[in-house]
């Protein structure tokens, strides 16, 4: 299989539980060494994490910093980027602010729900301020509401902030909603089988959007593919 | 956990009943009292013992013995514990040897200790080393060892090298496992000193106790295991408070909230 991801493109893969996304964006972000083949971030082949881009990880419960409140956690991001100065903790707050958690800065990831600690880590890697953001079933695990509250909001950075996203997900529609390219696999031995541009109009809506024939065409045309 | 927020009102209770059972079987039966003195004999001539000093010189004594012994313990042990847990092959090289040396009752070790340093302090001290070195040991790798692989792979993403994985995720992730293993050996530390001291001799709690038992002074004798009981009582509440304000620090320090 081979892809590309442009700068500052919001791009998925869709594919069936067990296709070896998660495997696949291990090999991205240089965690994992590929079996066969290779990786190249911002033309530099990858034999390890390279810096500018993060892995947003599925089990964000297990990532976060137990020992931290989620200002701390969110403060790594910045620290390991030397960036700790003056207003590092402004920085921190902004964004806390911006992943919708304000007031709940000195609160330990244990006393927050699994969405916001799934915010609590997308806040943190926002943080070190990555050219690239790599998200592993970023919303699988939190309720559909707050799903679709954090698909605005990931939206909504990814527009301030010019992030390069590449996303995995199961999710159909989720992908269609947030992206501007998917990239449809198939089950073992995973292959990419489609490449589907979404040419919906930004800013997207979760109403409207959704509601548009187009949108419709698009989830069951990648359905069909991935049920073969 | 606040050490001295509460106090457990029927377990003291409870103790103030056994010591009131002592002290009337004891004052009711001449033959009780030659091995049980009253309690209230034993604080008596506790008090007169510190008093008099006596007693001052052998508390000081395992005191001194108690907190090298303990600390150094600690300070090798886990620097140990993180290298073993952290580094595998240095693990797999030294697994068997650790689980040969560390079932063996470690007073096992006080013989070859008097032939290797003779009976002064460094001998007492080497085997409390020994001793308390294993639950520190045996903690602080498995904190190390069983931490959350993603935890691991979150400080790589974010561009960190093994040893700044190791000082800023592995060790404040194992923290509680390495407590749990300094607490349980300030048990073991006062355990090693008493018996070191009962059997080489010279000063110390333990050979004040062994002593007075061998010259008949029983209420005496007493007496020195009462000031040992509130020794280990006293230092396990200081380790508690010492715990939490670690805590409270661990958590400041790297959380800055």
């Amino acid at each position: 299989m081979s892809f590309q991801v442009e700068r500052g493109e919001f791009v998925s893969i869709v594919g069936p539980s067990g296709c070896g996304k998660t495997t696949l964006l291990m090999c991205i972000a240089g965690l994992n060494p590929p079996s066969a083949g290779g990786v190249v971030v911002n033309n530099v082949q990858v034999d390890g994490p390279p810096p500018n881009l993060v892995l947003v990880f599925q089990e964000f419960n297990k990532s976060l910093f137990a020992w931290r409140s989620v200002l701390g956690n969110v403060l790594f991001g910045l620290e390991v980027r030397a960036k700790l100065s003056q207003d590092a903790e402004e920085e921190a707050r902004k964004l806390i602010k911006l992943v919708g958690l304000e007031g709940f800065e000195r609160h330990y990831p244990w006393e927050l729900s699994g969405g916001m600690q799934q915010r609590v880590a997308i806040a943190r890697a926002l943080a070190y301020g990555p050219e690239i953001l790599l998200m592993d079933e970023p919303f699988g695990s939190v309720d559909a509401l707050t799903r679709l509250e954090l698909e605005d909001g990931l939206l909504r950075i990814w527009q301030n902030l010019g992030t390069t996203i590449l996303l995995v997900t199961h999710d159909i529609e989720e992908a269609i909603y947030l992206s501007d390219r998917i990239y449809v696999l198939s089950r073992r031995p995973s292959k990419i089988i489609q490449t589907i541009e979404v040419d919906l109009a930004r800013p997207r809506n979760q109403i409207t959007t959704r509601a548009q024939v187009k949108f419709m065409e698009l989830r069951n045309e990648i359905y069909k593919q991935i049920s073969q | 956990m606040k050490p001295f927020a509460r106090i457990n009102l029927p377990g003291v209770l409870s103790l103030l009943a056994l010591l009131l059972v002592w002290e009337i079987s004891a004052r009711s039966s001449k033959v009780i009292h030659l091995y049980f003195p009253a309690i209230s004999e034993v604080v008596r001539s506790l008090v007169d013992l510190i008093q008099s000093r006596e007693l001052v010189g052998h508390l000081l004594a395992s005191l001194g013995r108690f907190f090298i012994g303990y600390l150094l313990s600690a300070g090798i042990a886990v620097t140990l514990g993180i290298l073993l847990g952290y580094f595998r092959r240095a693990y797999t090289f030294s697994e068997v040897l650790i689980e040969f040396l560390r079932p063996m009752p470690s007073v096992a070790m006080i013989p070859v200790a008097i032939l290797l340093l003779g009976i002064g302090n460094s001998m007492i001290v080497a085997v409390t080393v020994y001793a308390c070195t294993w639950p520190i040991l045996i903690n602080t790798i498995d904190g190390v060892k069983n931490i959350e692989p993603t935890l691991i792979d979150t400080g790589r993403t974010f561009g960190l090298g093994r040893w700044k994985i190791l000082k800023r995720i592995v060790l404040p992730a194992a923290f509680p496992y390495i407590v749990t293993g300094l607490r349980v050996s300030l048990a073991i530390a006062l355990i090693l000193v008493t018996t070191s001291e009962m059997v080489v001799g010279g000063n110390g709690l333990g050979f004040f106790i062994l002593d007075e038992e061998r010259s008949l002074k029983t209420t005496n004798m007493y007496a020195g295991i009462v000031l040992v009981a509130i020794l280990g009582y006293g230092l396990n509440r200081l380790f508690l408070l010492v715990e939490s304000k670690a805590m409270a620090w661990h958590r400041g320090a790297t959380a800055r909230g």
